[in-house]
């Protein structure tokens, strides 16, 4: 029962919050308006969802905007140079992720720390294969992320898209059922005779897939990349996962909520703009509608605690 | 059935436990054969968790040997405290408990699995397959366990421990896991069932073992026992605790007084009994909470607490042993918001004369002590305050003898001068010691004694159901 | 305390050889100027590395993500109030702890009164200080104060006045969590708080406290930093949110919380500014920096948790 109470805090935020920019820009209500509202989602959605899967097996991670821009460094140049070199870069960063769940869970390290010290590794890589702003989108990855299906515009697919996959893997599949209950009781997992230090490893490297997935589908939007590109994704990510529902120990996580987290997260910016707010005010305005959402969250789980 | 039907599930030969000094479990030979219903009691620190933890390989002997002569696989242990992961659903825990079930669908094997043994256990439950379980009752949740402990989970149970099953399930909801068990019994199944509900274990077990101090003291069939013979056979030999209730004060005004309907007197030392983890913890961090703040401390506190769980509530395990008996102090003592390091210093020599505490240094590590002097830590911390009120809970695991008699003594002389003590033990004979005693079960007061009736019997009495289980 | 390692001292060890492996390259050359550097610099890391342990302190999930957005709206209402004025310095340093006594606040009620969890509390507040500095600093590039700006880029026996300044706080501090009873009732939370809690200490206080004192050593360093370079500057606090959590990881104190260790993070936030002008000046590219940087954080982390579990 309080699953359903978690998803319904983040659909009537982004309901809410769509309904007013209709409102106020009835023109936004078409299929050129929805793309431009969404452009940007699709990387943030990927990047809470990788967010999302630390956060299931209470740790966090503050590298995720660094490894995204290195992701998209390696995309715009390897990748676009060398494509088989530049795959083989991103499945050494999707293991390298796996290695780190493996080594913070058997050592027992503070994620928090083990993320930062990270974060500057990778921001330095990045540096490294890209020490000035440039690079290009592969070919295909452009035609995809510009791809103009029918009916709804391609942000709105992939997003649908992300939430239905994910959702498969974390919470309709055997295994992410069993990385859930890392979350919820590692000690019940491990009496069960499962292998915690494996598992983590898997919910890291998973996360790992992600961030790699969000480089590529940012390169594909902004057609070049730099090596500061996503350094906003690490917080931005983590304020995803909690608007949509999920919470930091327990985990108590919703794919589908962290997908609408990132648009309305997406959106929020959007709104500000047609609002004519001031443009002073835009970031602030984003912290305030964080706040409110989170104060709602309040009022609902106190609901659904005394319900 | 199974093939070889007179093998035992498992079989303990002089299996021995240590934890330090600590005799646990200290020799016990044992088995469970199939079609057994073996009913296990004993009083607190029996070393009944340990043996259920011999039997389901948390930990190993540390001499002796347990067997399992058909396999291991097949043991299920139900364990008292919840071991299921609260943010999934029935059907999900089962498949923590069930890796072998994969696939695609193994969301609707699940479901039918847990519904039906459910079903077969309890009867009637109301419990979806589907609920998360921190959407379930404490009771529900309890169900759950026992439901998964006896599902198939691609083989069959064999042998299920039982500890404490029936600790949040109503009476009727009892009764059906009572006949389930009888039931699976019958039909070849083992199971070993810890309860402190006296009834209960009559109505099921076939056999009754008594532990007491980490030695099997009875092993005999149900039907040799009879209720007041249990009770003897797990009860301490009578002590001549007493005879030190002279001198005694009269008791001032009621200064405690709460919902539950706890009550002390200035000057008293009211004791909380019953078996462990029936609310009388709870009751006291309540008590200790509601008369302190959070936001706000004075220069002399209103009550102080001693922690029996050291680890989650008492040590401070970065500091030294210094540091830790002046924390509640240091309010008092201050210059200007400064530490008075020189009355510190003092404060902590002198209570490490008074009560005694080994070691060189009073700047070494706490942790470097052992558990009964970590204890004495404890006590010097709270009876160097000022407080009118001493809220001990379970202060005495690990003490030993000689300090304990000392620690007695200065409870009765802090008395005398007016403090109140208000102190849990899971020991009798401590708590026969105090001047009232409430005795807690299902977390409410099931006896007020005092004086005379204050007696180990009584005591045993009030913290056993002793109806039948209806 | 004896028994007790004294991982403070890893970090003065790890400054010096920095400072003494740049100086190999040049010959000695130049050592007053690199001194100098590192204490101006380190002065500031050391400020907020210091609210910044205070708060990590506290224990598991206390961490405060909104220092960048407060050392920036400090050093912006601190300047325009100032607005180049001679002799209004006081009146801009009143200005900018006010600014932080209001910000810690802020950060405490939300995470007191709506439970949420610190990161997710300063994250969310840090966007609107930022709104709040951007909005109050629009279009203006004000000066400090002459007299502001010479004393914080000047010196005073040869040890520039920032670092006096973070000397002086670093003596305040340590002074407090080793002296003082709210140090003590500091660190016993933050080793368990219920424990502490138990033994009587005001809990929520503390945290209170703690809350408030992080944001005003923010705001004391972006008011300093500000009248240091010339000016405010919207992004002035960026690189200070990971580096303040460095600091305090370098410096020795545990991440679990309930230790902390002034002097270590003095030695950190000169270490983390001498690394860079080594790898600098041994020609090192801003990616190489980096990636050493991180690498040397999580080499800390493990040995700590070595030496943490050996016992």
């Amino acid at each position: 029962m309080l699953s359903k109470y978690r998803i319904l805090l983040p659909v009537v935020s982004l309901a809410v919050l769509l309904a007013l920019t209709f409102w106020m820009q009835p023109r936004a209500m078409s299929y050129f308006g929805l793309n431009l509202l969404f452009n940007l989602a699709v990387p943030i959605a990927l990047a809470t969802i990788a967010q999302m899967l630390i956060i299931m097996v209470n740790d966090i991670d503050l590298s995720l905007g660094a490894f995204v821009s290195l992701v998209a460094c390696v995309t715009a140049t390897y990748l676009n140079d060398t494509p088989a070199l530049g795959l083989l870069i991103l499945v050494a960063l999707v293991l390298g992720y796996a290695a780190m769940g493996a080594v913070i869970h058997v050592l027992d390290l503070p994620a928090i720390v083990v993320t930062l010290g990270m974060s500057f590794v990778w921001g330095g890589l990045a540096l490294f294969i890209l020490p000035t702003p440039g690079g290009a989108a592969p070919g295909w990855l452009r035609a995809v992320m510009t791809v103009k299906p029918p009916l709804m515009p391609m942000a709105v697919v992939a997003a649908i898209v992300i939430a239905a996959v994910t959702h498969l893997l974390v919470i309709r599949s055997g295994i992410g059922t069993v990385l859930r209950g890392v979350g919820g009781n590692a000690r019940s997992i491990a009496r069960a005779g499962w292998n915690v230090a494996q598992l983590k490893a898997l919910a890291y490297g998973l996360a790992g897939l992600f961030g790699v997935l969000a480089g590529m589908a940012l390169v594909g939007l902004t057609t070049s990349a730099d090596a500061n590109i996503a350094l906003r994704y690490t917080l931005l990510s983590i304020a995803g996962v909690i608007l949509g529902g999920g919470e930091f120990i327990g985990g108590k996580v919703s794919p589908v909520g962290a997908v609408i987290g990132a648009l309305t997260l997406t959106l929020a910016a959007s709104f500000l703009s047609f609002l004519r707010l001031s443009p002073d005010w835009q970031i602030g305005a984003q912290g305030a509608i964080l706040i409110l959402v989170l104060t709602a969250r309040l009022l609902f789980s106190r609901r659904g605690a005394a319900a | 059935m199974n093939h070889d039907d007179n093998a035992p599930v498992v079989a303990l030969t002089r299996a021995a436990r240590h934890f330090g000094p600590v005799k646990a479990l200290d020799g016990v030979s044992l088995s469970v054969a199939p079609g057994d219903c073996l009913g296990l009691v004993g009083h607190n620190g029996a070393g009944k968790s340990t043996l259920v933890n011999l039997i389901n390989g948390t930990f190993g002997p540390s001499a002796g040997e347990v067997t399992f002569p058909g396999g291991a696989e097949g043991v299920r242990s139900v364990f008292q405290e919840l071991s299921l992961c609260p943010n999934l659903t029935v059907a999900e825990n089962l498949r923590i408990a069930h890796p072998n079930l994969k696939g695609f669908g193994w969301r609707r094997a699940a479901r039918a699995e847990i519904r039906e043994s459910l079903d077969r256990v309890f009867p009637g439950h109301g419990i979806d397959p589907d609920a998360e379980v921190d959407s379930l009752s404490i009771a529900q949740r309890q169900m759950v366990e026992i439901a998964i402990g006896f599902a198939p989970r691609g083989g069959r149970a064999r042998l299920v421990i039982l500890d404490e099953p029936t600790s949040s399930l109503d009476a009727g909801i009892a009764e059906q896991l009572l006949s389930h068990v009888t039931g699976f019994c019958a039909a070849g199944g083992a199971v070993i069932f810890i309860s402190h509900m006296l009834g209960e274990v009559f109505a099921v077990a076939s056999r009754i073992v008594v532990l007491k101090d980490g030695r099997v003291v009875a092993d005999r069939p149900a039907d040799d026992f009879t209720r007041s013979g249990l009770v003897d056979a797990m009860g301490h030999v009578a002590t001549e605790a007493v005879a030190q209730q002279a001198a005694r004060s009269e008791p001032g005004a009621v200064v405690i007084h709460t919902p539950n309907g706890l009550e002390a007197r200035q000057g008293e030392v009211v004791g909380l009994s019953g078996l462990a983890g029936h609310g009388q913890a709870a009751e006291l961090a309540r008590l200790y909470f509601s008369q302190t703040s959070d936001w706000r401390a004075g220069r002399a506190a209103q009550a102080v607490f001693v922690a029996g769980d050291r680890p989650r509530d008492g040590v401070l395990p970065l500091w030294s042993i210094l540091r830790n008996i002046s924390i509640s102090v240091l309010p008092r003592d201050a210059k200007r918001g400064l530490v008075d390091r020189a009355a510190e210093s003092r404060l902590a020599q002198e209570w490490k004369a008074r009560i005694g505490i080994r070691t060189d240094d009073l700047d070494n590590p706490i942790l470097s002590l052992s558990g009964g002097n970590q204890q004495k830590v404890l006590f010097a911390r709270a009876l160097a305050s000022d407080a009118a009120v001493v809220v001990m809970d379970d202060p005495m695991r690990g003490v030993d003898v000689g300090t304990k008699q000392d620690v007695y003594a200065m409870i009765r002389a802090e008395a005398a001068k007016g403090r109140t003590f208000l102190w849990y033990s899971t020991e009798t004979e401590e708590v026969c010691q105090c001047d009232r005693v409430f005795v807690f079960r299902n977390g409410a007061i099931s006896a007020e004694l005092t004086g005379a009736e204050i007696t180990e019997e009584r005591i045993l009495e009030a913290s056993f159901e002793m109806q039948e289980a209806s | 305390m004896s028994g007790f390692a004294k991982p403070w001292l890893w970090a003065w060890i790890a400054a010096g050889a920095a400072f003494a492996a740049t100086l190999g390259l040049t010959a000695g050359r130049g050592a007053g100027e690199l001194a100098y550097a590192a204490m101006s610099f380190g002065a500031f890391a050391a400020i907020v590395g210091m609210g910044q342990m205070l708060v990590i302190t506290l224990g598991p999930g206390n961490v405060d993500l909104s220092i960048p957005a407060c050392m920036t709206l400090a050093g912006t209402l601190a300047l325009k109030v100032m607005g180049s004025d001679p002799g209004t310095a006081w009146l801009g340093l009143a200005v900018a702890l006010a600014t932080g006594l209001g910000v810690g606040l802020a950060n405490f009620a939300l995470i007191w009164l709506l439970r949420l969890p610190p990161i997710i509390a300063t994250l969310a507040a840090s966007l609107i200080y930022q709104s709040l500095a951007i909005w109050s600093n629009r279009g203006l590039r004000i000066k400090p104060p002459e007299g502001l700006a010479d004393f914080a880029t000047g010196r005073m026996l040869g040890v520039p006045n920032v670092a006096w300044v973070a000397l002086l706080l670093a003596l305040a501090t340590w002074v407090m969590l080793e002296r003082s009873v709210w140090g003590r009732w500091l660190l016993a939370s933050g080793q368990n708080l219920r424990a502490a809690r138990l033994a009587g200490v005001p809990v929520q206080a503390v945290r209170a406290a703690t809350y408030v004192a992080v944001a005003v050593f923010a705001a004391l360093a972006g008011y300093l930093l500000a009248s240091f370079s010339g000016g405010a500057a919207l992004n002035m606090g960026a690189e200070y949110l990971l580096m303040s959590i460095a600091v305090v990881v370098i410096g020795g104190s545990s991440i679990a919380g309930g230790n902390s260790n002034v002097p270590g993070v003095l030695g950190a936030a000169l270490f983390m500014f001498l690394v860079v002008s080594m790898l600098n000046s041994y020609g090192a590219g801003a990616g190489v920096k980096s990636v050493l940087t991180g690498a040397i954080i999580i080499a800390i982390v493990i040995a700590a948790s070595a030496r943490r579990s050996r016992p």
